[in-house]
């Protein structure tokens, strides 16, 4: 008796602490987070920052032009068969399906890119996934919206060529890019190999093995190689492990730069004293408080409904989960301009995000001011923008210690139709027309 | 002479390094070796002594106590958290499966693993918790003879001295206490040490505690160098070939497999990685252990099993 009362009150608790049931006329909004395992100190603040956002429309605003917006979690460890499973679970639900995905994971982003053109779904990648998929007409349900790792490489080696004095610095240097192996790790070397060549210096790749946590032999290496400059694409722990490493090999910190997702305050202040110096690019905002942060906390914190912890508002994996549902609301908000207010499917979802223009005084008005800079995606430009900055920790804070760079069209675009073509012809599609796209 | 430096800085790296393993190692071994289950927790248990550790520490330093007050306080509120699992684990999983068969044993420890994972992270929280309890920079050795010296880590060499400080102590425990030679009696047959008169349940719960213990010990310097986070879990991977080479019995043979594994993945990936595409070190320790196997299939150091019909 008391194993069947137990069993029930259970079952109830379960039933209770369940996701929110998606009602006819709210929009459903997936959440593919990892909020346990190796990537969770990262993990945890971007999935913050993504529900925080879609709550406090829900209750400054009463959701989406009216429509309510219900979210769901769906844990995926950052693991790839953990990430699909939740897409198939998930990809149905609510009285539309889901409007988009963001799965957080370029492992992830490359197993959905099958599946999405079958189910309509359009998937956000802001600042991550495949670089190639900026090209619509080849990959018309990617956004890599923001930048992508190309973006990103191209700008490392600019900030690295002023550094030094111009790009003509660079003939005979040796620049090392110390990567996770994994796709995420891989993509940015296609970029880098083409400016080694472009410029004269050395390229050499040096792959970590997940989740990053012995990477002896990698700085040995670097000790014994002395490169330049060192780059560093990893993600959760094998970012501080490498600031930690370098420092003790005697790597100079302020020689090493980390891509946009090795440039939180989770990869800098577990490495204590010894990130002092490191720099990291930034996916065009950074950390601090904005607009946005006041209706955060006055809608959510104040009410005791906020996800976030007070301490990592305003860190920068938070702003990006901020910035990452903003793009995702305007683009379901641009599409009802067209299809009603109403709950969006997946195919009209992504009709917004081709039609999303975000002026500088859209961006105002949405208190993202100072965080991204006027974006305006299309049929065929599904990246919208080519920006960056670079920014230093102090031992204490991220600062901005550059101006705005712009990734360098010339190089990147020949990269980017070469690579979607090639992608095209293995998987036979046919690129759309966009100039008879409406 | 810069060549030989360089090999030389990389075959010392590696060898302190694969002492870090050992320090891992030695945990699965203590419960091998009393019990004869091979402990899959052994990894969560290093993250569960590490978090409490740093939680606690980090928490009676915010009071504003000396900061060697909160080490102590942490490291005691750690061993209780080991102790009170230990206590747990033999009551509520082990101790109902007393002379069931080894694969039995060894899925329960699987269970154990994820219970233990979850409600550390739940209890103690998910992010990462830095951790100082050793120095981590490095000297550099020899700087007249090789150019820019032999690097020796620091945070290694503290390593080294407390697995050999650990095992040493362990060796007496096992062959020079009571409760050690006991704890060898129930690793040969649970029925015949208990047939005898060994309190079995005792004896789980002292083998369980002493692997809890070590693997505080080895959250220590994992913590110092990592970070205590979630990812201190898979060193129970790098602890595997370990166990392979040095035998799942021998506690001075997790540490001589600890240093073949340790400087062969080091040497390999420095010196082989740049001709395979790198990231070979991972797998390197696997290929190794594979080798001693054809060989000594109970690792170099391992009892020989022998079985009459």
């Amino acid at each position: 008796m008391l194993r069947a009362t137990l069993f029930l009150a259970a079952a109830a608790a379960v039933a209770m602490t369940g996701p929110a049931v998606a009602q006819q006329n709210e929009q459903f909004l997936p959440s593919l987070v990892y909020r346990t395992g190796p990537y969770a100190p990262n993990g945890i603040p971007f999935a913050n920052g993504v529900i925080d956002y879609w709550n406090m429309i829900n209750e400054r605003d009463g959701g989406i032009n009216g429509v309510k917006i219900a979210p769901e979690e769906c844990e995926t460890g950052y693991a790839t068969d953990k990430g699909v499973e939740c897409y198939e679970r998930m990809k149905s639900k609510g009285p539309t399906g889901a409007g988009y995905f963001s799965p957080l994971s370029t492992g992830i982003t490359f197993a959905l890119t099958e599946k999405v053109p079958g189910d309509k779904i359009p998937l956000l990648t802001m600042g991550y996934g495949r670089s190639e998929s900026r090209n619509g007409a080849v990959f018309p349900w990617n956004f890599v919206a923001v930048g992508s790792y190309w973006t990103a490489a191209d700008v490392a080696v600019q900030h690295i060529a002023k550094e030094m004095g111009g790009f003509g610095s660079l003939k005979g240097k040796k620049i090392s890019l110390v990567y996770h192996d994994s796709p995420y790790g891989k993509e940015p070397i296609a970029a880098l190999e083409a400016r080694a060549k472009q410029h004269g210096f050395t390229f050499k790749a040096i792959p970590v093995t997940h989740p990053g946590v012995e990477q002896k032999s990698q700085w040995l290496a670097i000790r014994q190689d002395r490169p330049d400059y060192v780059l560093l694409w990893g993600w959760g722990v094998m970012n501080p492990t490498a600031i930690k490493e370098a420092a003790g090999v005697g790597f100079p910190r302020d020689k090493m730069m980390g891509v946009w997702w090795a440039g939180a305050e989770p990869d800098v202040i577990p490495a204590g004293d010894t990130s002092t110096g490191y720099k990291a690019l930034m996916l065009q905002h950074g950390a601090g408080k904005f607009g946005i942060h006041a209706d955060i906390e006055k809608h959510l914190i104040g009410k005791g409904k906020g996800q976030g912890k007070a301490d990592d508002i305003g860190h920068v994996l938070y702003n990006r989960g901020l910035l990452n549902s903003m793009l995702g609301v305007e683009a379901i908000r641009t599409a009802m301009k067209r299809y009603g207010n109403k709950p969006m499917t997946g195919e009209q979802v992504r009709w917004g995000f081709e039609n999303l223009d975000l002026s500088a005084a859209r961006i105002k008005e949405l208190g993202f001011e100072g965080m991204v800079a006027p974006i305006k995606l299309s049929c065929q430009d599904h990246q919208g923008a080519d920006q960056a900055r670079v920014q230093q920790w102090d031992g204490k804070a991220w600062k901005v210690i550059s101006d705005w760079y712009t990734a360098d069209q010339k190089i990147l675009a020949p990269m980017v139709k070469e690579a979607a073509d090639k992608y095209a012809a293995e998987k036979k599609i046919t690129p759309r027309d966009c100039s008879k796209e409406s | 002479m810069i060549l030989l430096g360089q090999i030389l800085e990389v075959l010392i790296s590696g060898l302190l390094s694969g002492v870090l393993y050992s320090l891992v190692a030695l945990g699965f071994v203590l419960i091998y070796k009393a019990s004869g289950v091979f402990n899959f927790a052994q990894g969560a248990m290093v993250l569960l002594a590490g978090l409490a550790l740093v939680r606690s520490l980090d928490f009676v330093a915010a009071q504003g106590f000396p900061m060697w007050t909160a080490i102590i306080l942490g490291l005691t509120f750690a061993a209780a958290v080991m102790t009170l699992s230990a206590y747990v684990i033999e009551r509520f999983v082990l101790g109902p499966l007393v002379n069931q068969d080894g694969l039995t044993l060894f899925m329960s420890t699987i269970g154990v693993t994820f219970v233990l994972e979850g409600l550390a992270q739940m209890v103690f929280g998910a992010e990462i918790y830095p951790l100082k309890l050793f120095p981590t920079d490095a000297w550099f050795l020899a700087e007249s003879i090789f150019p820019g010296g032999i690097l020796l880590n620091k945070l290694d060499v503290w390593g080294g001295l407390i697995a050999g400080v650990l095992v040493a102590g362990l060796a007496v425990f096992f062959q020079r206490t009571k409760t050690g030679r006991a704890l060898r009696a129930v690793a040969d047959d649970h029925s015949a040490a208990q047939s005898v008169g060994i309190p079995i349940s005792w004896i789980w719960f002292v083998v369980w505690l002493v692997a809890g213990l070590v693997a505080l010990v080895a959250a220590t310097v994992w913590g110092t160098k990592l970070g205590v986070q979630f990812s201190i879990t898979f060193l129970a991977l790098k602890a595997l070939p370990v166990l392979i080479i040095g035998g799942f019995t021998s506690v001075p043979g997790a540490i001589i497999g600890g240093l073949i594994i340790g400087a062969g993945e080091k040497l390999a990936e420095v010196y082989l990685g740049p001709f395979m595409g790198g990231g070979i070190e991972y797998w390197f320790g696997y290929v190794l252990a594979l080798v001693v196997l054809m060989f000594r299939p109970q690792g170099l150091f391992g009892e020989r099993i022998i079985e009459r019909v």
